[in-house]
């Protein structure tokens, strides 16, 4: 059994539940041989990182839920001396209260930054998976329990019949961070890349150009779309920090050629396609 | 240790309690148990089987709920102001800077009952006012309408009448469109996300926030709808010049129109429509009247000027081919528009004429053939789940300002006040320091829409009427919430008003102008029993939610410090005033729980001790499983009202297959109006674009160029939630903190804030002649420039100069600034979002 995670960005609506919801658990509550209490305010065993994409008018939000990704390599159990934080049979990966005290450097050593140090009680301190409700029966951890979108799957990696191993086998989940090679058993869908926007419209009529080709062409893909009931087109899921051309072009109309970057997310603004003569 | 579970139900979802040593440690929402509770409904639509998760799901600001009930804020003790004697000097100019000194529970009980006496022999019963909060503490009984209605409405008082401060324009406004004053001004909810799943196409929400607001005392059940509606493929369009929490993340398109423009956008989309013929004219030809008034209007045929696309882009500050485009496809598509139902409810309604936008809503759906299959008025696509609503639970305000009166063997409500003079909130200040004041419109119109024109002045002339002499305040602050509200600072000390009450949890920005302040205790401090999200009476069956849940709210632990439950305080001053028997009527409190489970359906399923041992009963569905009844389908199709909108007047009549207008259609033009004041040219007869009194067409935007809009805030219920637990606070752009202070957020544009040198996180001072407010600077490209936005409801006033009315605060009360002028002439609303102001970097 290897208990797991997925976090689908996609569905996240940022309204703070895990996040809060995860203190009304640990905070001031101790549960004996898993957890001291987490001080009353400041502790975030899940956090959520809030970025704002585009450009006036083509904004949105993203959310990204983080905690303990419980990871198979994980660098805290290597920094732990006197195997304060150990892997349970279940994979969730503890630190064990009594034992870490003292144990600064486990903060430290934790690529993606979730663990907090309890100052008072000299510990270092994360998300276990609220792994003494599951032994006490509950199915699921708290910020699992209070997401309104379902946007958390909780579950075994282990059990081919699991959402969370069917998601995983269809190849449609990531690490927040691969390059860390950690081998995360906590996963996410639909983190966000980059997006290059823009709306058509044609100047002779001052009308929205709906149905206008537009093609994007970067060094690994191209990509083709159309203008819509407004004469938006978005290419989301881009590439970061690469350069793409772009082509738009209708019947009629002079083609108009752009170059972009997707060093952030792009609104390019509005396009205009003017008759050919 | 032992650990007890008990059940509450809050303002947003119920929760089951986790108590350890007479301590809450920890609140939950409640899953349901499969072998033992209702099962849910599914819906089928498409090819795709929908149905709710099974449980209930909270509100953000509900989970910390166990902070804010030990919150430091909570006021702990009885009090009396230092320099207030009942019996010498009151020094009203104290209120709001004296420090108070704590007093027996006798002590103030003495106080207020002998100053209430007092002031009823030497002024008459009508010199004394007050009035609740919305969203206080939750429970049938608890609740605004409970132990306050009561206890006012048994001894007399000058009922303080409500505006409809959240949805102004709906009421004012599109009750002379189509009726449903009864539902003050929202249109019928019944049947529409099943109509929705099945039929729509599009949804466009144009001035609401379906991630914030619509949830309103429903959890978060309705956000999973929205994932379903991407599921099947549905556009949103968001009308907003912000970009809402639920724009940011489900608009397929967002168009952000100046503030205060969104009626001239409206009249261009008719124009589009008219022009291309592209409207339901079967609709407007068998269930409307006066199109052609509005034909000529819009066409520019009345002598006036058409309300073209290009006549409306400058004044929207859009591109032409935004509003065309958006016009066309509303025509091509099966739209929802996402106002009308009360979680529609904010926004452009709340702004100088925001009756007009709210009427030409109504007709442009009445253009698009309102009612058939798909197409309706759906405030924030939030309301309507197939629920049993045959199963009789009353929801809070059933029975009125007496939610008692209910079970008891007399109701105070609506008989039993024997004072006939009326105050008005937004008012108060000028009627307390200025009397006599008169206006318009009894709040609250939902009996007839004759209230609307009924004209009411304070103190009432006549032997019965009394200026005002006694405020009692019960919970939240009008301070942060209402309008101008420095007025309410100088009311507070003015010498006319001789005795102020203050009754609630917490210390709330106006409770340091009470004389005497009385500590209630939460609603996890005492027992009730309620139906979780139900409003009843005006609001009925407004279901933001998947489940009616009805709870045995338990007494999880002992009341706080000296706090006592709100019925208790008016049962001592009851005693007091020697009508304790009448109050009470001899019953326990859990007699009147026991009583109310009686008089529900709740006994043909349990037993009331069953009951209360397991806290909360899940409704079971409708035992058929046909379609529920459509909102309007019956008017679209010209049957008898088939919807359980128990107080539509009309039916069980002949006339029950038509709306509540005078003609039982979609008026253009107005029949109500036109009676009442055909020539006011603030609310005319046939609704009309009007430019703002305070907008960017006004010589003030010169001084004050930019436009503030404060919506109601997301992680806080009005003031009940902010600035009482670090938990919410600390919520990235909730508050953000700054050199060991709380900051409440102002967003800005990248562009207006480099043209004042405004960088991301300063401190700035927002300011206009009628206030200067202290904000940390958020710089986001989610506004349109020219614009900025603040939410309202901070609850942290927290004056430079306390108790200096006009001193700058920075604790982020953003209705400090915005305007006491009233929607229009003969419209007593508030427009908190016509408000100019400029931003400046605060260097001290």
């Amino acid at each position: 059994m290897r208990l797991g995670m997925i976090i689908k960005c996609e569905e996240c609506i940022g309204c703070y539940n895990c996040f809060l919801t995860c203190q009304d658990e640990f905070c001031g509550n101790a549960y004996e041989g898993y957890a001291a209490a987490a001080p009353k305010e400041g502790h975030n065993w899940m956090r959520i990182s809030e970025m704002e994409r585009g450009q006036y008018p083509r904004v949105k939000m993203a959310y990204t839920p983080k905690t303990c990704m419980h990871c198979e390599d994980a660098k805290c159990i290597e920094a732990s001396e006197n195997n304060a934080v150990y892997r349970r049979p279940d994979g969730i990966v503890v630190i064990d209260p009594v034992k870490a005290v003292g144990q600064k450097q486990i903060v430290g050593s934790c690529p993606y930054r979730v663990i907090e140090w309890n100052e008072k009680e000299q510990l270092p301190q994360k998300c276990n998976m609220c792994a003494h409700l599951l032994d006490r029966g509950e199915k699921q951890p708290r910020c699992v329990e209070s997401c309104p979108t379902n946007a958390i799957i909780f579950g075994d990696l282990d059990d081919d019949k699991s959402e969370i191993a069917q998601l995983i086998k269809q190849g449609a989940t990531a690490q927040l961070t691969p390059e860390f090679h950690l081998k995360e058993k906590v996963r996410y869908t639909g983190l966000s890349k980059r997006f290059v926007a823009g709306t058509v419209v044609f100047k002779d009529k001052n009308e929205s150009a709906i149905n206008a080709l537009v093609e994007i062409c970067g060094k690994k893909e191209t990509k083709q779309t159309r203008a819509n009931e407004f004469g938006d087109f978005e290419f989301e899921g881009l590439e970061v920090n690469e350069s793409y051309n772009l082509k738009i072009s209708h019947p009629g109309y002079e083609e108009v050629k752009l170059q972009c970057s997707t060093s952030a997310d792009t609104h390019i603004g509005e396009i205009y396609l003017t008759p050919q003569v | 240790m032992s650990e007890k579970i008990f059940t509450q139900c809050t303002v947003g979802g119920p929760v089951k309690v986790h108590v350890e040593n007479g301590r809450i440690t920890k609140m939950r929402p409640i899953v349901f148990d499969d072998s033992q509770d209702a099962p849910s409904w599914h819906i089928h639509a498409r090819g795709m089987d929908f149905a709710p998760p099974r449980k209930t799901t909270l509100n953000a600001y509900v989970v910390p709920e166990r902070t804010r009930v030990y919150s430091e804020n909570r006021i702990k003790y009885p009090y009396r102001r230092k320099t207030f004697d009942p019996k010498g000097e009151r020094n009203p100019q104290n209120r709001g800077k004296d420090e108070y000194v704590r007093i027996s529970w006798d002590e103030a009980i003495d106080i207020v009952s002998s100053e209430m006496i007092r002031i009823r022999e030497k002024y008459g019963k009508a010199a004394i006012t007050g009035m609740t909060s919305s969203h206080h503490n939750w429970g049938f009984l608890h609740y605004k309408m409970g132990p306050f209605g009561r206890f006012f409405n048994l001894i007399g008082y000058t009922n303080l009448l409500d505006n409809p401060d959240s949805w102004e324009g709906w009421q004012w406004g599109s009750v002379h469109s189509w009726g449903f004053h009864w539902r003050l001004g929202h249109n019928e909810p019944f049947g529409q996300l099943e109509d929705a799943l099945k039929n729509t196409e599009q949804i466009i929400y144009w001035a609401v926030d379906p991630n914030s607001t619509s949830y309103m005392y429903g959890g978060q059940d309705v956000s999973i709808w929205k994932s379903w509606f991407k599921k099947l493929g549905i556009k949103s369009v968001f009308i907003d010049p912000y970009c809402n929490a639920g724009a940011s993340i489900w608009a397929d398109k967002w168009i952000a129109p100046r503030p205060g423009t969104d009626a001239a956008l409206a009249e261009a989309i008719a124009y589009v429509w008219i022009k291309e013929g592209t409207y339901d004219k079967w609709f407007v030809e068998n269930r409307t009247e006066g199109f052609e008034t509005f034909r000529a209007h819009i066409m520019g045929e009345d002598g006036g000027s058409p309300c073209t696309p290009e006549w409306a882009a400058k004044e929207c500050d859009l591109s032409v081919s935004t509003i065309v485009s958006l016009a066309r496809q509303w025509a091509a598509k099966k739209t929802m528009l996402s106002v009308g139902t009360i979680h529609g409810a904010t926004g452009a309604a709340r702004a100088a004429y925001g009756t007009e936008w709210a009427r030409l809503c109504v007709l442009l759906m009445s253009m698009q053939g309102m009612g058939k299959p798909g197409v309706n008025c759906w405030g924030g696509a939030s309301s309507g789940p197939p629920m049993n609503f045959d199963f009789n639970f009353p929801g809070y305000s059933a029975n009125g300002w007496d939610a008692f009166g209910i079970v008891a063997k007399k109701s105070y409500f609506p008989h039993g006040n024997p004072v006939t003079q009326k105050a008005y909130r937004l008012l108060l200040p000028e009627i307390v320091m200025n009397p006599p004041v008169s206006w318009t419109g009894e709040g609250f119109c939902g009996e007839n829409i004759q209230q609307q024109f009924k004209h009411f002045t304070c103190p009432e002339p006549g032997p019965d009427g009394a200026p005002i002499k006694m405020i009692h305040r019960h919970g939240g602050s009008f301070i942060s919430s209402m309008v101008d509200t420095n007025k309410w600072v100088r009311m507070y000390q003015n010498p006319n008003l001789e005795f102020v009450v203050m009754q609630d949890c917490h210390w709330q920005s106006e409770t340091k102008f009470g004389d005497i302040l009385l500590p209630a205790s939460t609603n996890f401090e005492h027992s009730d029993i309620s139906e979780w999200n139900s409003a009843g009476g005006y609001g009925h069956y407004e279901m933001s939610h998947n489940h009616r849940v009805i709870i045995y709210q338990h007494k999880c632990i002992e009341p706080l410090w000296e706090s006592k439950p709100d019925y208790e305080i008016y049962t001592l001053l009851a005693e007091k005033l020697g009508v304790k028997e009448e109050y009470t009527e001899g019953n326990s409190f859990e007699d009147w729980n026991r009583k109310v489970f009686e008089y529900s359906d709740l006994p043909k399923y349990v037993t009331f001790e069953e009951f209360k041992e397991k806290g909360y009963f899940v409704v079971p569905p409708k035992a058929d499983d046909k379609d529920s009844p459509v909102a309007m389908r019956w008017f679209y199709e010209g049957r008898p009202c088939d919807t359980p909108d128990r107080l539509n007047p009309r039916l069980g009549t002949d006339k029950a297959h038509l709306l509540g207008t005078p003609s039982g259609k979609v008026e253009f033009v107005s029949r109500s109006l036109t009676e009442f004041d055909k020539n006011d040219k603030e609310r005319p007869p046939m609704p009309r674009y009007i430019p703002s009194w305070e907008g960017h067409r006004t010589e003030l935007a010169k001084t004050y160029p930019l436009q503030l809009i404060t919506p109601h805030p997301k992680f806080s219920y009005h003031t009940h939630n902010d600035n009482k637990t670090a938990w919410i606070d600390r919520i990235p752009q909730h508050r953000i903190e700054k050199d060991g202070y709380s900051w409440w957020p102002v967003r800005i544009s990248p562009k207006d804030a480099a043209a004042r040198g405004i960088k991301h996180g300063d401190i700035v001072k927002v300011h206009n002649d009628r206030a200067g407010v202290l904000c940390i600077a958020y710089l986001t490209e989610r506004i349109r420039p020219g614009t900025v936005h603040s939410y309202e409801s901070g609850a942290k006033y927290d004056p430079l100069e306390p108790g200096k009315a006009g001193s700058i605060d920075r604790g982020g009360c953003m209705n400090l600034l915005t305007p006491g002028r009233l929607l229009s002439k003969n419209v007593p609303g508030m427009a908190c979002n016509s408000c100019l102001v400029e931003i400046s970097r605060w260097e001290n």
